[in-house]
C-alpha cells in the first residue's frame, strides 16, 4: 500500500510562507491522482506553532513540537524528519525550496538513503507513479525524472500551483512525539536583522530592477532616476548585490525578498529561478535584456531584446514627457 | 586550524547547452565546465579563515575535464595541498557525488581529521541530491547551508556561523566543529590571482592523486526527457528602437495608472 | 619598442641595479626631475606617483611604497607623459609597464568591475564574458561577403584582427559592417579569424596583467600560424599596438596596419566611391595610440576632408596634446574605482570640450572612444547635440547613394 503524500508546511518567524499553500495544493492534486485512499498531510514542526495549522488546506496535520525547533535548525529539522518519514512511510514529502528549508533537501535523503528529485517546477501523476518535471543549468534546460522510489523527498520550486484557500474547517492535528538528542551540535543563537533606514522593497508598488546588464554601479543611477520618476525604489538581482553595489535590503529573490509590486522592471536581469521566485508574483512584469532567449523573458509581460542602459534613459523620459 | 574545501565542475552556462541524441541527458562534447560558483565563494572563505586564523587549507575535486586548472589556480591563491580524485572523468550525479567522496575522503593520507570542510551549499545541477549536506550525513558530521560569514574559537571546537534568510536577515548559529558548511557567499568575493602566478604553479607546483573506489550505488531517478524549457507563457517582445520601446511602454504604464 | 619578453633583453628589475644593468633602465634613470610628466598627466593631481616621482623614489631607495600603492591604477597609459618629456624617456612604454606589473602583483583586492574583465578575458577571449562561439555573430549581418578562415583556410591576403568591443558590443558592430564594406568596396582580399580570434590583451597588460597578455599571445600565434596571409589589419588601437610592437618579439613577422591609416593610404581609391554629401561639421579625437604613441595625426584628417560636405574643426586640445578617454591601461573597467575616489571620468572631460567646438560629429578611431564617449554625452546631456562616430563609419556612410537615409 503506497504512503500519503506530506506537504512541509514551512512558516518562519510565526507567519505560513507563500510557497506553502501552493505546495498544499499540488499535494491535493497528487494524493487524488494517485487514488487508493492516499491523503495528503501536512507536517508542522516548530515550537507552539500549531496556531498554523487551522490554515492548512489538508486532510490532517503532523505537528512535532520540540524547543530545539522554535528556530530553523537543521539538524533538528532533519532528525525529527526522518523519524517521522521512517515511522509512517509516505510516499513523497513535498519540501519547500527556500531558505529556511533548503538544508533539509540535501539532509534528509542522504540520511534516510532515499530519492531526492530538487528543482522541480511541476509534479504530477503518470501512470500511478510521480513524474517531476525540473529545471537544470540556471534554467537552461529541463528534465522529465521519474521518481520510482518512496519515500521520495520532492523539492518544489515556488510557482508550481496556485495557493491553496485555508480551508472552512480546521483540519485535525496529531501531536507526534520525537526524541531529538539534548547536545545537538547545531544550535540557532539569533537574527541579526539589517540596518534599519534603508528601503523596504517588499512595500513598494513599483521596482527597477537591475542585474548584471546593468554592468557597472555608475549606471544603476540610470535605474534610480527612472524609479524616481515611477514613485518606485530601485531593487536587484543577487549578483549586484554581491558585487556589494546596492545594499542586501535591495535584493529580489530566494535570498533576498519576495516582491509583489504593481510594476517590476527587470533591467538587465537574465531571469535565473533563483531570481524569478522573487518577482513573479508582480502584476506587471517588463523585462529587457539583451539575449532574446534570456529566461525572463517567460516570466515577463512585456519584454525588449535590447539593451538596458539605452532602454532605461529613453524610458525616464518618456514617462517624464508624459507629466509634463 | 585544517580546511578542506571542495570544488565540482559544472557546465559554464555562458554557453549553448545541447541535448544528446538520447534525448535524456546533455551532450557533455558541448560542454564546457567551469567551477561551481559557490564552490568558489567557498574557497575564498577558507583563504579568509587562513589569513585570520592560521592553518592549512587544501582542496579536493573529482577528476573532470578541465579541472586541473581550478586546482593550479587555488595553489596560487594560497591554497597548501590540492588533490584529485582519479575517476576517470566519468560523469557523476551530485548523490553519487556525495557517496563517492565519503569513502574518499578518510582514506586520502595525511587529510582528515579537519576542522571545517567548507563547500557551496548547492550547485546548478543537483537534481538528486546536493553534496554538501549529503556528504556530512554520510560523515556524520553536523551541517549548515547558505553560510554568508564564519568565526572560529581560539580553541578549534566550535564556530560561529551566519546563515542567510529573506529580505537581508542572517541566523546566527552555534556549530560544533569538526563540521561541514555549505557557502551560498563568502564575505568579500572571490579574490583575483594574476595568470603569471597560476602559470608559476602549473610549473612548480603538483597535483596528488587518490584512487576513488568504484562506484557504490546509482542514482535513484530515471530521467525520462530533457529538453529545452517549455514556456507556460512568453513576454510580448516589443520592437522598434530603445525610444520606439519606450514609447510604448510608457503607453502601457499610464493606461494601468503607473506612470 | 618591446616589452617583457624581448628576444634581445631581459626586462630591467625595478631596483637601481636593476635598472642600470639594462640599457632601458639607464635611460630611465637620466630623469632631470622636471615634472613635466605630472603637469601633462590628465590625473596628474590625484596620482601619488608619477613618473617623476617613481624615478625619484627609486634613486631614494623607497621604491616598496610606490609598489604597495594603488595610485598607479589612475594611470590610463595615454601616452602624454612619455610624449611630452623632455628628454623621450619611453615612460609609457618601459617604465610604467614595469611598475605596474608588480603594483598589480601586490593589490590585496583587484577592483571588482577589473577583476571579472580579466577573468572573463582569460576564460572567453573577451572583457565582455561573451562565449567565443559568437565572436563572428556579426558576420551575419554585415551585408557584404566576410570570409571566416576557420570555415574557408585559403590564402587571404589582408588577415583583419578584428578585436572584442569591434565584435560584441552593438556600436562595435556597426563599425564592423562599416569595415566590412569599405574593404568590399576596395576589392581588399580580407578575412576574419571569427571565433578563433582572442583578445589582443594590450590592456590587460597596461593594466599589470603580463600573464594574462603572455596567455592570449601564446593563443593568438599559434591560430596565425595555422593560415597564410600577407599581413595584418585591424579595427581595434590597442591591439594594433599588441600588433605591432609586442608581437614581433614573440615571432609575427607579418606587417600590421590600422584601418584609419589603412584606409588613408588607399584614399585615391576610395574618394571617387563617395556619393553621398554629409553635411556634418566633424571634430575628430586623437587617440593616445594613433597620436601620441604612433604619430598618426594625419591619416585620419586626410580620410575626413576628403568626405563630402564635411567641415573639420579642430578642439582645443588636438593632436600631441588630446585628452584621453581614460579606457587604457585598465581604465575601460575601472570607472567605479575612479568614481569612488571622487574622480570624473576623462571621457566628460573631453566630450565638454568636444561640444564646446559646435561641432555635430566627433569622431574617434578607436572603439573604446565610441562607448566611452556616447556614455559622457548621455550624462551631460548633450546626446541631441552631437553623435560619436568611428571615421570608418563616416567613410561607410559617404559610400552611401544620395537618397539613402
Amino acid at each position: 500500500m503506497a504512503g500519503n503524500i506530506w506537504v512541509l508546511a514551512e512558516h518562519w518567524r510565526g507567519r505560513l510562507s507563500d510557497l506553502t499553500p501552493e505546495l498544499l495544493t499540488l499535494g491535493r492534486e497528487l494524493a487524488g491522482g494517485l487514488g487508493g485512499g492516499t491523503k495528503l498531510e501536512a507536517v508542522l514542526l516548530g515550537h507552539g506553532a500549531q496556531g498554523l495549522a487551522a490554515a492548512l488546506a489538508a486532510d490532517g496535520v503532523l505537528s512535532v513540537d520540540h524547543a530545539a525547533l522554535a528556530e530553523p535548525n537543521p539538524e533538528a529539522s532533519c532528525i525529527a524528519l526522518a523519524a517521522l518519514i521512517e515511522q509512517r512511510k509516505p510516499q513523497a514529502i513535498l519540501v519547500p525550496l527556500s531558505n529556511v528549508a533548503a538544508d533539509l533537501i540535501g539532509l534528509l535523503p542522504a540520511r534516510l538513503k532515499i530519492a531526492l528529485v530538487n528543482f522541480c517546477r511541476d509534479v504530477r501523476v503518470v501512470d500511478g507513479r510521480l513524474e517531476a518535471r525540473c529545471v537544470l543549468y540556471g534554467g537552461k534546460l529541463e528534465a522529465t525524472v521519474t521518481v520510482a522510489s518512496a519515500p521520495a523527498v520532492i523539492g518544489v520550486l515556488p510557482g508550481s500551483r496556485p495557493a491553496s484557500a485555508a480551508p472552512s474547517a480546521a483540519p485535525p492535528v496529531t501531536e507526534v512525539p520525537v526524541e531529538l538528542p539534548g547536545d545537538l551540535r547545531v544550535r540557532f543563537e539569533a537574527y541579526v536583522d539589517p540596518e534599519p533606514g534603508d528601503v523596504d522593497v517588499t512595500k513598494q508598488d513599483v521596482l527597477v530592477s537591475v542585474g548584471r546588464g546593468i554592468q557597472t554601479q555608475d549606471n544603476i543611477s540610470l535605474a534610480e532616476e527612472l524609479a524616481e520618476a515611477l514613485g518606485g525604489a530601485v531593487s536587484a538581482s543577487r549578483p549586484v548585490i554581491d558585487q556589494g553595489w546596492l545594499p542586501l535590503t535591495r535584493q529580489v529573490g530566494k535570498s533576498g525578498a519576495t516582491v509583489k509590486p504593481k510594476l517590476y522592471l527587470a533591467a538587465g536581469i537574465s531571469g535565473a529561478p533563483e531570481h524569478v521566485e522573487g518577482m513573479k508574483g508582480a502584476a506587471l512584469i517588463v523585462a529587457v535584456n539583451t539575449d532574446p532567449q534570456a529566461p525572463i523573458f517567460s516570466v515577463a509581460h512585456y519584454g525588449y531584446a535590447g539593451d538596458v542602459l539605452e532602454f532605461l534613459p529613453a524610458l525616464t523620459a518618456a514617462v517624464k514627457a508624459r507629466k509634463a | 586550524m585544517n580546511i578542506l574545501v571542495l570544488m565540482k565542475m559544472v557546465p559554464d552556462i555562458v554557453e549553448e547547452l545541447e541535448i544528446a541524441p538520447d534525448g535524456k541527458s546533455l551532450d557533455v562534447e558541448a560542454v564546457r565546465p567551469i567551477v561551481s560558483e559557490r564552490d568558489d565563494h567557498a574557497l575564498e572563505q577558507a583563504l579568509l579563515l587562513k589569513d585570520k586564523y592560521g592553518g592549512t587549507v587544501t582542496v579536493l575535486a573529482i577528476e573532470s575535464r578541465d579541472v586541473d586548472e581550478v586546482l593550479f589556480t587555488a595553489l596560487a591563491k594560497g591554497v597548501d595541498r590540492a588533490i584529485k580524485v582519479a575517476t576517470g572523468e566519468a560523469i557523476l550525479t551530485a548523490a553519487e557525488a556525495a557517496a563517492l567522496l565519503a569513502r574518499v575522503l578518510p582514506a586520502a593520507p595525511n587529510l582528515m581529521p579537519v576542522q571545517l570542510i567548507l563547500t557551496g551549499c548547492q550547485a546548478i545541477d543537483d537534481l538528486d541530491g546536493v553534496v554538501a549536506p549529503a556528504l556530512a550525513e554520510r560523515l556524520k558530521l553536523p551541517y549548515l547551508g547558505i553560510v554568508t560569514g564564519v568565526e572560529v574559537e581560539a580553541d578549534g571546537s566550535r564556530a560561529t556561523v551566519y546563515k542567510e534568510y529573506a529580505g537581508g536577515t542572517r541566523g546566527r548559529y552555534g556549530v560544533c566543529l569538526p563540521a561541514v558548511l555549505g557557502v551560498q557567499a563568502a564575505p568579500k568575493p572571490p579574490r583575483y590571482v594574476p595568470v603569471a602566478k597560476v602559470r608559476a604553479a602549473m610549473k612548480s607546483r603538483t597535483l596528488e592523486t587518490v584512487e576513488a573506489p568504484a562506484k557504490e550505488e546509482t542514482s535513484f531517478l530515471e530521467i525520462v526527457a530533457m529538453t529545452k524549457p517549455q514556456e507556460t507563457g512568453h513576454a510580448e517582445m516589443l520592437e522598434g528602437s530603445p525610444e520606439e520601446v519606450a514609447s510604448k511602454v510608457a503607453e502601457i504604464l499610464s493606461s494601468r495608472g503607473l506612470a | 619598442m618591446v616589452g617583457a619578453a624581448s628576444l634581445t633583453e631581459a626586462p630591467p628589475e625595478i631596483t637601481l641595479d636593476g635598472l642600470l644593468a639594462s640599457s632601458r633602465g639607464r635611460d630611465l634613470l637620466t630623469c632631470i626631475q622636471c615634472g613635466t610628466c605630472a603637469g601633462t598627466c590628465p590625473y596628474g593631481d590625484v596620482l601619488d606617483f608619477p613618473p617623476r616621482r617613481i624615478i625619484g623614489m627609486l634613486r631614494e631607495g623607497m621604491i616598496e611604497e610606490v609598489l604597495a600603492s594603488d595610485s598607479l591604477l589612475f594611470c590610463v597609459t595615454c601616452y602624454s607623459c612619455m610624449a611630452k618629456c623632455p628628454r623621450g624617456l619611453r615612460l609609457t612604454e618601459v617604465l610604467l609597464p614595469l611598475v605596474k606589473e608588480q603594483i598589480f602583483a601586490r593589490l590585496p583586492d583587484v577592483p571588482a568591475e577589473l577583476q571579472k574583465a580579466l577573468t572573463n578575458t582569460l576564460r572567453y577571449g573577451n572583457p565582455q564574458g561573451e562565449s567565443a562561439k559568437k565572436r563572428a555573430a556579426w558576420v551575419a549581418s554585415a551585408g557584404v561577403p566576410v570570409r571566416v578562415l576557420s570555415a574557408d583556410p585559403r590564402p587571404v591576403d589582408v588577415l583583419w584582427f578584428v578585436e572584442c568591443y569591434t565584435a560584441y558590443h552593438p556600436r562595435g558592430q556597426d563599425n564592423c559592417r562599416a569595415t566590412a564594406k569599405v574593404l568590399h568596396a576596395l576589392g581588399v582580399d580580407f578575412a576574419v579569424l571569427g571565433s578563433e580570434e582572442k583578445c589582443a590583451g594590450e590592456c590587460a597588460r597596461l593594466a599589470g596583467e603580463t600573464g594574462l597578455f603572455e596567455t592570449l599571445t601564446d593563443a593568438n600565434l599559434k591560430v596565425f600560424g595555422k593560415y597564410t596571409f600577407n599581413r595584418i589589419v585591424t579595427s581595434g588601437a590597442h591591439a594594433y599596438d599588441a600588433l605591432a610592437h609586442e608581437y614581433p618579439a614573440h615571432g609575427l613577422a607579418a606587417p600590421v596596419e590600422h584601418t584609419t591609416p589603412f584606409f588613408a593610404r588607399h584614399l585615391s581609391a576610395l574618394k571617387p566611391l563617395f556619393k553621398k554629401k554629409l553635411g556634418y561639421t566633424v571634430t575628430y579625437h586623437d587617440s593616445c595610440v594613433l597620436g601620441r604613441h604612433n604619430g598618426m595625426y594625419e591619416e585620419p584628417r586626410q580620410l575626413l576632408r576628403a568626405l563630402p560636405g564635411v567641415k573639420l574643426v579642430e578642439m582645443t586640445h588636438n593632436r600631441i596634446n588630446s585628452i584621453c578617454c581614460g579606457g587604457g591601461g585598465g581604465g575601460m573597467w575601472l570607472d567605479t574605482f575612479f568614481k569612488s575616489k571622487g574622480q570624473e571620468r576623462l571621457a566628460d572631460r573631453r566630450v565638454r570640450e568636444a561640444v564646446a567646438t559646435g561641432a555635430d560629429v566627433l569622431a574617434v578611431s578607436c572603439p573604446y572612444e565610441v562607448s566611452r564617449f556616447e556614455d559622457s554625452l548621455k550624462v551631460l546631456g548633450y546626446e541631441k547635440k552631437m553623435v560619436v562616430r568611428d571615421v570608418v563609419e563616416l567613410l561607410a556612410e559617404a559610400m552611401e547613394s544620395p537618397g539613402a537615409p
